[in-house]
């Protein structure tokens, strides 16, 4: 009697550790599947010159293509362009969304706070495309043209909520042990965020950068409303200019091109691993 | 007894969480200078509250109400800048709480940091090996003064929060609970700590352990349900307890 009990309930065990495994199994199919796909398809386009020459103009690409020789060129205007942007955005949004996320965990009990919080919730569940066509209106209609400038400011606005939210959520679970006993050793309240919080807190803020660019890395629709795109390696920030995404996406669109998309597709998802893994091993080490 | 100049006097202090009931009532009392004060009583009844009156701890809480007068030499704290209240009154909490960022060096030094006040850097050495010393705890880390405070033993990250209060030169130290969380042998360390600490500082304790009472407190505080039942010194409350609520708290029939 007692016997079949426990037999019963082992194998109710096995039986709910087989579920799980097959689940996790099932979640796990389609992104090992992407990862392969991309990865066959890309690995051999990767070379030197992929990353140091911009896309091939129409008259390399025709040569090649009479020579019988693999299609020239490479994505170096695009990651030129990715990070100009990029770096423009986080320089802004690490102030401001730290200065936000810092506002709302310290006043979490304040009406316009709370207003604050949830509009940000909002802004994060923005289709990006919104936030294109709107900083188009804004930015590109204004300045009579396409920019780096008017790119950075749409993924400015995409990281901004990612940011506030992560910064606040790391300071609202330190101990409130920390910041009193900062006060109490008569600290104003700025000073004992900057030197005893935020310090505590960096682990999960930085995380969160890394989170948000990760995000904003791989957008393309802003930036068609934005930056436009470009062909060829360019510095300045108030000209149109190219990204990783738009290449990928103009590389589809040129039936001569189309062997470039998988070097630039695996370019895109590494990079975006990278950073994952990156911010997954400083959460854990922070928190250790 | 009268003759000294209390450095700290609670009158007719009150403190509330809600509008509806008070934590602390009422509460009259004089520290003398330099000398240690237990605060006894059962758990609730606003030990904790009264020591956090003290260093304005309740300021960073906008529902939390205090009501009478606690003064600090003469000058009531109440309607001080809290940054100068807390810069002369310390206060050690019951878990030992380094800041988790910073070096045994930093951590001794946060004060002045918290304070945006500078030091020469014999001014720093000369400051963090005195307060070290004081709190016994010099020899023990002097070669690893730039390891993170989190990785010494609880006894000493304790050691370590009273050398970061006393870094300060506070008129006043509040413990709340400092050795609860500690072992036996932390506990006596920082017991022998206080005794010596006596000459610089007025301590205010609060503690359960009646044996800690009566070994290093020269006066004693009984409260009950916020209001304080009894104070005088730690002797005559132990033998010869007035009120009868005392008695049975001391005789283990109460808390
Ligand atoms: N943040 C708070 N909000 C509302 N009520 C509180 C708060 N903190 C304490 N109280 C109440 O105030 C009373 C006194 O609490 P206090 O923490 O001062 O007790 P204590 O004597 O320190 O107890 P212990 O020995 O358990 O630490 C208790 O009845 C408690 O419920
Ligand atoms: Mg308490």
């Amino acid at each position: 009697m007692d016997k079949l009990k426990i037999r019963n309930r082992l194998a109710k065990d096995k039986a709910l550790l087989w579920t799980v495994c097959l689940l996790a199994t099932l979640t796990a199919v389609p992104l090992f599947a992407i990862l392969g796909e991309v990865f066959i398809r890309g690995y051999n386009q990767l070379s030197w010159s992929f990353f140091t020459e911009p896309t091939p103009t129409a008259y390399r690409v025709m040569k090649a293509i009479e020579a019988g020789t693999p299609i020239p060129g490479g994505i170096a205007n695009g990651i030129i362009g990715t990070m100009l942007m990029l770096g423009m955005a986080v320089i802004f949004a690490i102030p401001i969304g730290i200065l936000c996320g810092v506002f709302l965990a310290e006043n979490a009990k304040n009406r316009y706070a709370q207003i604050v919080s949830y509009l940000t919730d909002l802004l994060q569940g923005t289709p990006s495309v919104i936030i294109g066509i709107v900083t188009y209106i804004w930015v590109v209609v204004p300045m009579k043209g396409y920019s780096a400038i008017a790119g950075s400011i749409a993924l400015f606005i995409m990281m901004l909520p990612l940011i506030i939210r992560s910064t606040e959520e790391t300071l609202k679970i330190l101990p409130s042990s920390l910041k009193e006993a900062g006060l109490a050793l008569g600290g104003n309240r700025a000073r004992v965020m900057l030197k005893v919080q935020i310090p505590a807190a960096f682990g999960g803020i930085f995380t969160g950068v890394l989170l948000a660019i990760s995000r904003v890395i791989g957008e393309t629709a802003p930036l068609m409303f934005t930056a436009l795109g470009c062909s060829f390696v360019r510095f300045s920030i108030d000209k149109p200019i190219s990204a990783v995404p738009l290449l990928i996406w103009e590389f589809f669109n040129d039936p001569y091109l189309q062997e470039l998309i998988w070097g630039a597709s695996l370019f895109l998802l590494l990079f975006v691993l990278i950073l994952n893994l990156t911010a997954k091993y400083l959460a854990k080490k922070w928190n250790q | 007894m009268e003759s000294v100049k209390p450095i700290l006097e609670f009158k007719k202090t009150c403190v509330s969480y809600t509008k509806q009931t008070m934590a602390v009532k009422y509460v009259s009392a004089a520290i003398e200078r330099n000398t240690i004060t237990a605060i006894m009583g059962p758990s609730g009844c606003g030990k904790s509250t009264l020591l956090r009156a003290v260093n304005l701890m309740h300021n960073l809480y906008p529902n939390i109400r205090v009501d009478g007068e606690i003064l600090l030499n003469n000058e009531n704290i109440l309607s001080m800048e809290p940054i100068d209240v807390r810069r002369r009154v310390g206060m050690v909490f019951q878990r030992p709480a380094p800041f988790p960022t910073m070096s045994i060096y930093d951590n001794v030094l946060s004060g002045y940091t918290l304070n945006g006040i500078r030091l020469s850097r014999n001014q720093k050495e000369e400051t963090v090996e005195h307060c070290l010393q004081s709190v016994a705890l010099w020899d023990e880390v002097k070669d690893v003064l730039n390891k993170k405070g989190t990785f010494l033993s609880g006894g000493q990250q304790q050691r370590l929060c009273i050398a970061r209060a006393l870094a300060m030169k506070p008129d006043v130290l509040l413990m709340d609970e400092p050795t609860s969380a500690l072992d036996p042998i932390a506990t006596a360390h920082i017991e022998e700590l206080m005794q010596d600490l006596q000459k610089e500082v007025t301590i205010l304790i609060v503690t359960h352990n009646m044996g800690q009472a009566m070994r290093i407190s020269s006066k004693s505080m009984f409260m009950y349900l916020g209001e304080l039942v009894e104070y005088g010194n730690t002797k005559d409350l132990f033998s010869n307890p007035k009120d009868e609520r005392t008695k049975a708290y001391l005789t283990g029939k109460m808390g």
